[in-house]
This record gives C-alpha cells, sequence and structure tokens, in this order.
C-alpha cells in the first residue's frame, strides 16, 4: 500500500476546505502517513467474498408523515447566522465578478 | 446534614421524594462543589445555575402540590456538550462553535428535562467528540480526579470527572468507539453504550452516524439504569431509532444473581500492550463471576484485531461528510468575510481557524479514505470487516449471554504523553471499538486499581444488541460482591481534591 506525500495532503486539504498551514502540511503529511499504513491492514479482506456493512440497523428509507407540524421561526432559525439579512442567510459572494 | 454530593442517584431522588432534602438544596450542593473543585478538574465548560436551580424549584413545586414525582426527579445531572440545550451554549469542544446557542433541545435533552432531571452544565470534551483523552478539547484539558496530571479517558472526560469528583451523580456521554466506557474506566466510574438506534441521536451532533450512540454514565449500575430507561426509547425523530421496547434494565440491575449465566472471556484481548495490573484485576473479575455461579468460557474473535484499522477508516469517512455543515453560512464562526472574499475561501479560512489539528487530521483521512482511486482499498474494505466483527459477536453470542474483556488496555496515562502521537491514543478504544461496529451493547464498571500506579481499572461487559439488561444484570452483581470484599465503593478511595 503506497504512503501519502505532502502535495497529496495539500490536495486533500483543498477538497474538504480547509486552508492549511505550510508547517501544518508537514506534520499531517508524516502522522498521517503512519496512520494509514496502520489502518492499511484492513486491505488483508480485500479480495474475500464477504458484504460490506454500512450501518448496523437493516433500516432504509425510513418515512414519516408529511404533515405540517410546529417548526423553528425564521428569527430561531437565524439566530446563531454569522450574517442574516431581510430573514435569511447573508453569505460571501458565492459566484465570481464577471 | 448529610453530605449530599455523595449521594447516589437514587438515594437522592428518594431523600427528595421524601421530603428529607429539597432539590434545590441538592442542586445548590452540587453548584457549590462545582465552584469549590472546578477550576482543578474542568469537567465543565458551561455551568447553567440560574436554569439548574430553576429545575429543581419546579421539582420542588412539584412535590408539594402532591404530583407524582419520577424516579429520577430532582436528580443533578452533568450533559456532555454534543447535545443541543434550547437558549444554553452548545460548542462540541470546538472553536467552530464557540458561543452558538441553539434554538432547540436535543430529544436526550427534553427527555431529561421531562424526567425532572436538573442539568448543572455542559461537560468538557474532545472536539467533536474526537479523541480518547478529552486534551483535544479547544477549551483546555480536564484533568482525573485519581490525579489530576492525568487523562480522565475521551471524548466524554468532562462527564467521567465531574462524577468522580462528585459535582455531579449522573453524566451523559456519546460513544462512538468508546467515549464513554473508556473514560468510565479511568475515572472508576460506570458508564454504558446501549444498543445503537435506542438512545435517540436527534440534537446530537454527528460525527460517525453509524457508530454514535448517547448513553448514561454513574457511579453505580443502578443509577445508569434508572437513566437508561429515562433516555431510551423509540424517536420519529432518528430514522434510526429503533420502534421496540428499552430491555428491563432497572430490573435487572436488581438482580444481582448470575447464576447460570455463561459468560464469554474474548481471548484477543490481552497479550502486548495490557498493563500487568489491567490483566491482574479483570482476572480476578472473572474469578469472581466463577465463584458467583456463572459459567466462564474462552471465546475467540479473530476478526477484532482488524476492529481499530476498520474504526479509524469508517468514522473519519462519515466524519469528513459530517462535518462539512460546519460552512460558516447558517451557525458558527464565520473568519476572513472582508467583502474581497469567495464563500469557498471564508469557509475554508473559517475551518482552517476554527478546527483543532485531530479533527483536521480526520477530516483528511476520511477524505483520502473515500477518494476515488482507495475507495475499494480502504473503505470497501473496512465495510467487510464490519461484517465479519458482527458475525464474531453472533457466533459467540450463540454460545455465551454476555462477552468481557479489560476496557482498556491500560490505566490513565499522564496528559501530553500521547497528545501528538495519534496511533498510540487510538489504541486506547482497541477493546471498546468492536461494539459500536456491530451496534451492540457495552458497559464500563470499576473493578479495581492496578497495583503499580493506584488508578482504576474497568470491566467490560459486552451483550447482544437489545439485550442491554444483561449488562445491568451482571455489572450489578459484580459491583455488589466488589463493594462487599472493599467494604466500600472504590471511588471512596479517591484522593481528596
Amino acid at each position: 500500500m503506497p504512503g501519502i506525500t505532502r502535495e497529496e495532503v495539500a490536495h486533500l486539504a483543498r477538497l474538504s476546505r480547509l486552508e492549511l498551514q505550510a508547517e501544518e502540511l508537514d506534520h499531517f503529511a508524516e502522522q498521517l502517513d503512519v496512520i494509514i499504513g496502520a489502518v492499511a491492514r484492513v486491505s488483508e479482506v480485500a479480495g474475500q467474498d464477504v458484504p460490506p456493512t454500512s450501518h448496523p440497523l437493516p433500516l432504509t428509507n425510513v418515512m414519516r408523515a408529511d404533515e405540517v407540524r410546529p417548526s423553528l421561526t425564521p428569527d430561531q432559525a437565524l439566530s446563531g447566522a454569522p450574517a442574516a439579512e431581510e430573514q435569511r442567510f447573508r453569505v460571501p459572494q458565492i459566484l465570481g465578478e464577471d | 446534614m448529610t453530605d449530599l454530593i455523595r449521594y447516589t442517584a437514587a438515594e437522592t431522588a428518594a431523600a427528595i421524594a421524601t421530603g428529607e432534602v429539597s432539590a434545590a438544596e441538592v442542586t445548590q450542593a452540587h453548584l457549590d462543589r462545582i465552584d469549590a473543585v472546578d477550576k482543578k478538574v474542568n469537567a465543565f465548560l458551561h455551568v447553567d445555575t440560574e436554569g439548574a436551580l430553576a429545575a429543581a424549584r419546579a421539582v420542588d413545586a412539584k412535590r408539594a402540590k402532591g404530583e407524582e414525582l419520577g424516579p429520577l426527579a430532582g436528580v443533578p445531572l452533568a450533559l456532555k456538550d454534543v447535545f443541543t440545550t434550547k437558549g444554553v451554549p452548545t460548542t462540541c469542544g470546538s472553536k467552530i462553535l464557540e458561543g452558538w446557542i441553539p434554538p432547540y433541545d436535543a430529544t436526550l435533552t427534553s427527555r431529561l428535562k421531562d424526567a425532572g432531571v436538573v442539568i448543572l452544565g455542559k461537560t468538557n470534551m474532545d472536539e467533536f467528540a474526537m479523541g480518547s483523552s478529552t486534551e483535544n478539547s479547544a477549551y483546555g484539558a480536564t484533568g482525573n480526579p485519581w490525579d489530576l496530571s492525568r487523562i480522565p479517558g475521551g471524548s466524554g472526560g468532562g462527564s467521567a470527572a465531574a462524577l468522580a469528583a462528585f459535582e455531579a451523580p449522573l453524566a451523559i456521554g456519546t460513544d462512538t468507539g468508546g467515549s464513554i466506557r473508556q473514560p468510565g474506566a479511568v475515572t472508576g466510574t460506570v458508564g454504558v453504550k446501549p444498543t445503537y438506534g435506542s438512545v435517540s441521536r436527534y440534537g446530537l451532533v454527528a460525527f460517525s452516524s453509524s457508530l454514535d450512540q448517547g448513553g448514561p454514565c454513574a457511579r453505580t449500575v443502578l443509577d445508569a439504569a434508572l437513566l437508561h430507561e429515562a433516555i431510551a426509547g423509540y424517536d420519529p425523530m432518528d430514522s434510526t431509532s429503533i420502534n421496540a421496547p428499552v430491555p428491563a434494565v432497572v430490573e435487572a440491575a436488581k438482580l444481582r444473581d448470575v447464576r447460570g449465566m455463561r459468560i464469554g472471556v474474548v481471548k484477543e484481548f490481552a497479550g502486548e500492550g495490557y498493563q500487568a495490573g489491567v490483566m491482574q484485576r479483570f482476572n480476578e473479575s472473572v474469578e469472581l463471576l466463577r465463584e458467583l455461579g456463572a459459567e466462564v468460557v474462552e471465546v475467540s474473535c479473530p476478526s477484532f484485531t482488524l476492529a481499530l484499522p476498520a474504526y479509524y477508516l469508517i468514522a473519519p469517512s462519515e466524519a469528513s461528510s459530517n462535518l462539512a455543515r460546519f460552512d460558516a453560512m447558517r451557525y458558527g464562526l464565520r473568519v476572513g468575510d472582508d467583502g474581497t472574499r469567495s464563500a469557498e475561501d471564508v469557509t475554508a479560512l473559517t475551518r482552517e481557524a476554527g478546527f483543532g489539528p485531530e479533527v483536521k487530521r480526520r477530516i483528511i483521512l476520511g477524505t483520502y479514505a473515500l477518494s476515488s482511486g482507495y475507495y475499494d482499498a480502504y473503505y470497501g474494505s473496512a465495510q467487510k470487516v464490519r461484517t465479519l466483527i458482527s458475525r464474531d459477536f453472533d457466533a459467540a453470542f450463540a454460545g455465551v449471554d454476555v462477552l468481557i474483556s479489560p476496557t482498556t488496555p491500560t490505566t490513565a496515562f499522564p496528559i501530553g504523553e500521547r497528545a501528538d502521537d495519534p496511533m498510540a491514543m487510538y489504541l486506547a478504544d482497541l477493546c471498546t471499538i468492536p461494539s459500536n461496529l456491530a451496534g451492540n451493547a457495552a458497559m464500563s464498571l470499576p473493578c479495581g486499581l492496578a497495583p503499580e500506579d493506584n488508578l482504576p481499572v474497568g470491566l467490560q461487559i459486552i451483550a447482544p444488541a437489545m439485550a442491554d439488561d444483561r449488562l445491568y444484570r451482571v455489572g450489578g452483581a459484580v459491583e455488589a460482591a466488589l463493594n462487599d470484599k472493599w467494604g466500600h465503593p472504590l471511588l471512596e478511595e479517591a484522593p481528596a481534591l
């Protein structure tokens, strides 16, 4: 099993929306390499004909009745927002200027 | 007046019901205790003095009117800061949620309030419940009341320390890989991970959704059972909630009889890495169970040796997805929004500033395990291991009623010793993880002090899913026999704070 490089950690951090500092990249790359080396043992079972388990309970598509129920007011829902305006979450620009 | 903080929850509730003391007096005694010792212990992130006293007075008013009180009415409790509490800060031990005041109660919080339980405040924890020492909290480490220079376990170290420091007779934890049981073991307290799906996760801030389970922490097996019955049961707000009756755990805790039970010792949980004093106390517990009339056999669960690696792929994978919600848009911290940066950049800057190192490590590890080139080898294989572990449990439980092992390989280690060595830290959960992967029920209770360091050792009991009552039957019997032998509960031997 291959190890993990600093460049891969930087790429994963970008995918995970983490603006890591240079020293963090060095440190994490070293630690993650050790962790991945240790957990790679699970691939011992990769070739085995065993069904995967994603969840301890055999539940699928749990539905509830589609009924009007009490819920948070707009003020309550926005109470923790870093910025709000006109009963909406105010966010930084999502699309580019042009 | 007797020392109210040393009462068990059952004794406290009885004293309130008979009018020997008021709930307000009991609450005040605990608030005073927190005031006196929590600067040293740091079990609490937030103490809700006003809310606790108001809840206590409401119980006293009910009693004055002659209304019937529930079995835990007026009993104070320390709540892990991972459950939402309406109007009371909830941080999950993270800077990213500093100052957040949830607009709603978790189902578990509502059930506690409905039962008349007095919530004293919110307890310290490893950030987003990721850790085994509570050192990963953004708000400082918690000390182990047995030795403040040592870890109280994690992630629920604050809840376990609050019990051991007599700051509360009851506490709530969550257990994703051992975060209730391991703190219980190293602080000499009782902790139970109920069957997955039996305690609602609504309002429990998610770390690894297929593993997370809230549960009771207490100083006695009976107190844990009373709390278990107060919080367990079907909740339509949680799509993974089991719609079935809660096992009669209080009745089981009172039985104190293991005659005729078949108990399996997990062969794989011994050997290299296990502290001698831990194994000594564990082996004495095995002998004790034989003396009490149980039949004890050795059981092999070969796949358990792959449980730790599988867990450290599955839990970070689910965490990397769950923690995507902390995007700086709807609640919590927002950093760098100066009008020039895009939402995406603000999200990345906020997450960099708001998450600690362990959370970042796990997000990156999970993202790696789920990425297209590695998915089959890592996450896919880990899911197969999960199946093999469930099969090992099924085979074992075909022959025995419960399994037992040490809860942790070692006693509490010094604060700082493993803080920057993730793999060493992860080993603390070696024996507890299989139950999370399979979704069954497990308990840790104190079984003595390790002779070499005089620190508590935990005995783990594991039962099949929805057979939680067996934990309490065995745990209640062991606790009673050990207290007889010692002449007092183990926590009496803890040093004064």
